[in-house]
């Protein structure tokens, strides 16, 4: 594995009652995140490609966390996002880096499909650092019960030669989503938007 | 009395810290549950049904982190809880976590003793380890706003003096603890610290079975 792992971190959170409301099923939401090496920290680098190499693995290695860790065949995910935190030895650019060119198909693969754009964001930080995940339903983004976010921080993480990737799969929407919009029920699914 | 909003359960493999990586990873893992806190707002002077009322949620919470570390019971060699009450309560609705949460760690992973008895052991004898779980589960606890942390310690499950051991893990659910909500956290662990070696009580060191060495 190109990717140099100091620690891995999955989380799972489970809804059960919002406002006084009895959530039935509960909503859930898995958070993986790798903590690891940043192999351009303190130095520019024109070509980031080890990046996006290591972003395929963390894909595929993270999505599957996810999925495990929610119990579920991995086509009952129902949302996904992912996210990067670069410490501060590093360069924003390497969080796009290991997000945006590889890191989607393996995602997919684990979740089964994924017509739509996996929501993304990033940012500089450091030890404890919290990142919003953004998330959206996997096969049409414009599913309003499932826009969502889901915070991700690892304690003792970014150090400052580290990055902390994070994934998240859902198999729920927001727990009392009532804002009307495309329902999942209502989605074709072939264009990743409705 | 009872109403859990929300659980949430955390998982860390731990390789490395800049040493030599592990020959065995670091697992260890919390999980915390949101609830409503009944006494909020007023002091209430018997606070006792909530800690027996806690019980089977105890129960829950260990059955699952278990899952969530998939290990059995008889790997895990540390832990630690903890609580965090909303700003409407007060710091004595975190005590009553010691118990249901303390003794449902234990009998899971195979203490014999009776909850009444405290967390002091009788050895059968000088000779052989009178079941598992025998040291105290160390605890720490909080007034916080939602997205409060924790530091909950963790200490060896059979000699709370195991010096490799001593460790803490941070816990924290977003959004959570809301004013009349209290988080209550049980942490595990496979391993004591990655890189340890300042010496002291190792774990195959322990002779007395008295819960501390």
């Amino acid at each position: 594995m190109k990717a140099r792992i100091r620690k891995l971190v999955v989380q799972v959170d489970e809804t059960r009652w919002e406002m006084g409301r009895e959530i039935k099923p509960a909503t859930r939401r898995a958070v993986a995140m790798a903590v690891i090496e940043n192999p351009f920290a303190g130095c520019y680098s024109e070509d980031l490609s080890d990046l996006s190499d290591i972003g395929e693995e963390l894909g595929a290695l993270l999505g599957e966390k996810c999925v495990n860790a929610l119990g579920i065949a991995p086509a009952a995910a129902e949302s996904y996002g992912k996210a990067a935190i670069v410490g501060e030895a590093g360069e924003l650019e390497h969080a796009a880096a290991i997000l945006h060119p590889k890191l989607g198909a393996p995602l997919r693969r684990a979740v089964e499909k994924g017509a739509a754009l996996v929501p993304s964001s990033k940012k500089m930080g450091t030890l404890g650092s919290a990142i919003d995940v953004p998330l959206g339903h996997k096969d049409a983004a414009f599913v309003r019960s499932h826009f969502d976010a889901v915070e991700a921080r690892v304690s003792d993480a970014p150090r400052p030669r580290e990055i902390v990737v994070a994934v998240a799969v859902t198999d729920s929407g927001r727990p009392l989503a009532r804002v009307g919009g495309l329902r999942k029920h209502e989605i074709k699914g072939e264009d990743g938007l409705r | 009395m009872i109403e859990v909003r929300s659980m949430q359960t955390q998982v860390e493999e731990v390789f490395h810290e800049f040493g030599p990586p592990a020959t065995q990873r670091v697992l260890r893992g919390s999980v915390a549950a949101v609830l409503t806190n009944p006494y909020a707002g007023r002091y209430h002077a018997d606070i006792l049904p909530m800690m027996e009322a806690l019980n089977p949620l105890g129960l829950e919470m260990t059955q699952r982190l278990m899952m969530a570390l998939a290990v059995r019971p008889d790997e895990i060699e540390s832990y630690g809880k903890g609580a965090i009450v909303g700003g409407a309560g007060e710091i004595e609705h975190a005590a009553l976590w010691h118990v249901p949460g303390g003794y449902a760690l234990r009998e899971v992973l195979g203490w014999k003793g009776a909850r009444a008895q405290g967390a002091g052991v009788s050895s059968d004898g000088p000779t052989g380890q009178p079941g598992n779980a025998l040291a105290i589960v160390p605890a720490t606890k909080k007034i916080g706003g939602p997205g409060c942390t924790l530091d909950v310690p963790l200490t060896h499950i059979n000699a709370s003096y195991v010096r490799t051991h001593y460790d803490a893990m941070e816990v924290r659910v977003a959004g959570a603890p809301a004013a009349d909500e209290i988080v209550f956290i049980l942490v595990m662990s496979l391993g004591g610290r990655v890189h340890a070696r300042i010496g002291g009580l190792q774990k195959n060191q322990i002779s007395k079975w008295d819960g501390l060495r």
